[in-house]
């Protein structure tokens, strides 16, 4: 394979490709409302109307508006179905000719939804093929792999990740670039390139659809990660929740073997990388890096004490180099568009977009690609649509259980890391949940805290018992059984195990519980027992001879 | 309690399962399985996966075999096995009911549907119905928040639940008559 071969594959995609497009959401949420009928419905249409020759239909990955699935695009005219039935088929074929179709919901490209997206990571997405590497190479693809290994030195890679200011968008936002300069440094005769595709947070759905979508950004990222820091072995550790991700990376793997852009001397060059899927087994503690170093290893999922990091020993005490999914699919556009182009985007310390799942008391539920900064107020209220039924929007959840509850008076603020920090919240994987008035916030808390106890792994104590303790205070305040004691209590543990945890985990497990009683304290004090409202002081000190019924 | 039924009698124990897996064909496809990753022990969580594939749940039996061919200690077998959610110890129903309780199907209901199902078929969540029909399993998360809350039967994911429609869907996988 040379570049003349990549330009050949693209040039002939281009050349056969067909006057009229019809598009079809082939991801996870269209498929589960059977868009897999629809696309044949359409096929069978387009062949009995015979334009075989006019009308090309493409299952394609995730067109971001999942709520409103199946979804179909016609293109020239950029014609957006909502709600597709199979039985829509023939006359949305028929349409394509002229008439408008009847009976089918239109949807609305042009709605701030669409418009105030700005994609890099989901450019491809809803565009492409996901399952045919020829289509990906039409989008230019595989050219910044081409670049890198033609045209730099690993370390000249490594610069532009610097310099571009991507930083990790699995959850806590460290400097991509930094990460990649240690892991290179690291001596070491075997390396490892690991993508973390485990993507647990309940509510975030992001890697899910760049891997269903587009697996080849990934893979390309992947690659060029590789040969920057020296490794030639890759591993993708997925969640086996999600079946039709990993299945087209299968087939994303094989077809790049197949034509050599995986496996040894790609591009003729001395660079060699393959890369195998690992399929995690249901522990959200996976997520950890090092947990999920070790259930790659074939281990239970536990977390080790760092340093070192991953970076100096990780995978089989080789330097391993761990990335998650968007941040990969963020580096090939970064090498074809330069560093500078990737920087202008964003804010100062937060460069680039970032993708989010809008979910939950939300009207337009789905993904999209903002750039950093986007205030949040734009994100749920003009492009989300605010709650369904007009309710009033109470607060956004994001980060998952390791996350917060952004209350809706600060909605203003913008989307990058230090705000969400500053909020008692963090950027996260990209799980974005508008909850609205109905939404009890200390029985949010004992939900995420429930789902912490059941996840921890039980490997430090802090976590394994703290999370328990706090799940039975938060039950009892939930019931409307606890005092103005156990809310100190609460409290008290919540630091506890936040500063004495020995993963992210247990860490941030209590960030629920705190970001919750900062903005919607009210809440809590409403629930808590009549008769108990004691100064906090008091309550918190129980007398001598209560105090085993504590311990 | 687990330990009436792994003994440390080894050899006898060996012998059992080795005997019992020679009249089985699918630990033939699984010890293939295993040669396909050269034996090699970091792929245990590949191994169990495709065992839990081909049996529906990790027996004893079958998790002493896996040990003996990866030539792992049992303990590790099991304590891999115990520790991800996704391997089952116990059989199954012959249908399944995944009823997501994700944040945003949470949000949307997820609770009351699980609810709901859980008083129709007179079992929590975690359990299966006596006559073996129906399991009833929650999830994490299943990324379908788009389409919330939503809930898999029988492997096929099902936006938008409520737990009428929940009811509706599994009436023919409950028990009948009380």
């Amino acid at each position: 394979m040379v570049i003349d071969d990549l330009n050949a594959i693209a040039e002939k995609e281009r050349s056969s490709r067909k006057k009229t497009v019809i598009r079809c959401c082939m991801a996870a949420g269209c498929m589960s409302s059977h868009s897999e009928d629809v696309k044949a419905g359409l096929e069978k249409a387009v062949r009995d109307a015979g334009l075989g020759d006019e009308v090309e239909v493409r299952g394609v990955g995730c067109m971001r508006l999942c709520c409103e699935g199946p979804l179909v695009s016609v293109e020239p005219g950029g014609r957006l179905y909502e709600k597709v039935a199979p039985a829509d088929a023939a006359g949305l074929v028929a349409g394509v000719q002229g008439d408008e179709p009847e009976g089918i919901k239109r949807g609305d490209p042009d709605h701030p939804f669409f418009r105030k997206q700005l994609s890099i990571v989901l450019a491809n997405s809803g565009q492409i093929d996901p399952e045919r590497i020829e289509s990906y190479i039409e989008a230019e693809g595989y050219r910044s792999l081409h670049a890198v290994l033609r045209e730099m030195t690993p370390q000249e890679v490594v610069e532009i990740i610097v310099k571009s200011g991507l930083r990790g968008r699995g959850g806590a936002g460290y400097p991509t670039g930094l990460k990649w300069a240690t892991v290179a440094k690291t001596p070491g005769a075997q390396k490892y390139v690991v993508c973390n595709a485990d993507e647990g947070d309940p509510g975030a759905f992001m890697d899910r659809s760049v891997l269903e979508s587009d697996p080849h950004s990934m893979l390309e990222g992947m690659a060029i990660a590789g040969y920057a820091v020296g490794a030639n072995q890759g591993f993708i550790y997925i969640r086996a929740e999600y079946p039709l991700a990993i299945k087209r990376l299968q087939v994303a793997i094989k077809q790049a073997k197949q034509i050599g852009l995986l496996g040894s001397g790609i591009f003729e060059s001395p660079f060699n990388f393959t890369v195998d899927i690992r399929i995690g087994a249901g522990a959200y503690v996976c997520g950890e890096e090092t947990a999920l170093i070790a259930s790659i290893e074939g281990r239970r999922g536990t977390p080790r004490p760092r340093p070192p990091y991953p970076a100096e020993s990780g995978l089989w005490e080789c330097p391993t180099l761990i990335n998650n999914v968007e941040t990969f699919a963020n580096v090939a556009p970064i090498i074809r568009r330069g560093a500078e182009w990737f920087a202008s985007i964003g804010t100062g310390k937060s460069k680039g977009t970032k993708v989010f799942a809008l979910a939950g008391k939300i009207v337009n539920t789905g993904l999209i690609e903002v750039p950093m900064g986007t205030p949040l107020r734009q994100i749920v209220e003009e492009m989300g649509g605010g709650a369904p039924g007009g309710a009033r929007i109470k607060a956004v959840q994001t980060g998952g259980p390791s996350g917060g509850c952004i209350p809706a008076h600060e909605l203003d603020n913008p989307v990058d890391y230090e705000s969400l920090t500053r909020l008692g919240s963090i950027m996260g994987s990209g799980g974005m949940i508008v909850m609205d008035e109905a939404t009890r916030m200390p029985e949010v808390a004992r939900y995420f805290m429930e789902f912490c106890m059941d996840e921890s792994c039980g490997k430090c104590i802090p976590c394994r018992a703290g999370t328990v303790q706090m799940h039975r205070l938060l039950d009892r305040i939930v019931k409307r059984e606890g005092t103005t004691a156990d809310l100190a209590k609460l409290e008290q543990l919540c630091e506890m195990v936040a500063r004495t945890s020995l993963c992210g985990l247990g860490q941030n497990a209590p960030n629920p519980v705190l970001s919750t009683l900062r903005f919607f304290r009210n809440e809590y004090l409403e629930l808590l027992r009549p008769g108990s409202d004691e100064p906090a002081g008091a309550g918190a000190s129980p007398s001598p001879g209560k105090n085993t019924e504590a311990s | 309690m687990r330990a009436d039924t792994i003994k440390p009698d080894r050899k006898s124990a060996a012998a059992r399962v080795m005997k019992h897996a020679s009249g089985d064909k699918r630990f033939k496809i699984l010890e293939a399985h295993i040669r396909k990753f050269q034996g090699r022990q970091d792929a245990l969580i590949e191994v169990l996966h495709k065992a839990q594939e081909l049996f529906g749940y990790l027996e004893d039996d079958l998790l002493l075999f896996v040990a003996y061919q990866l030539k792992l200690p049992p303990s590790r077998v099991y304590g891999v096995a115990t520790f991800y959610h996704f391997f089952t110890l116990k059989p199954q129903g012959a249908h399944t009911c995944v009823v997501c309780l994700g944040t945003a199907c949470y949000v949307r209901g997820s609770d009351k549907v699980l609810a709901a199902i859980e008083a129709a078929s007179k079992i929590k969540a975690g359990e299966t119905t006596e006559d073996r029909q129906l399991s009833l399993l929650t999830a994490r998360c299943i990324g379908a928040c788009g389409l919330a809350p939503a809930v898999v039967y029988d492997g096929s994911v099902t936006p938008h639940q409520t737990p009428e429609s929940a009811l509706a869907r599994v009436k023919d996988w409950l028990p009948h008559g009380n």
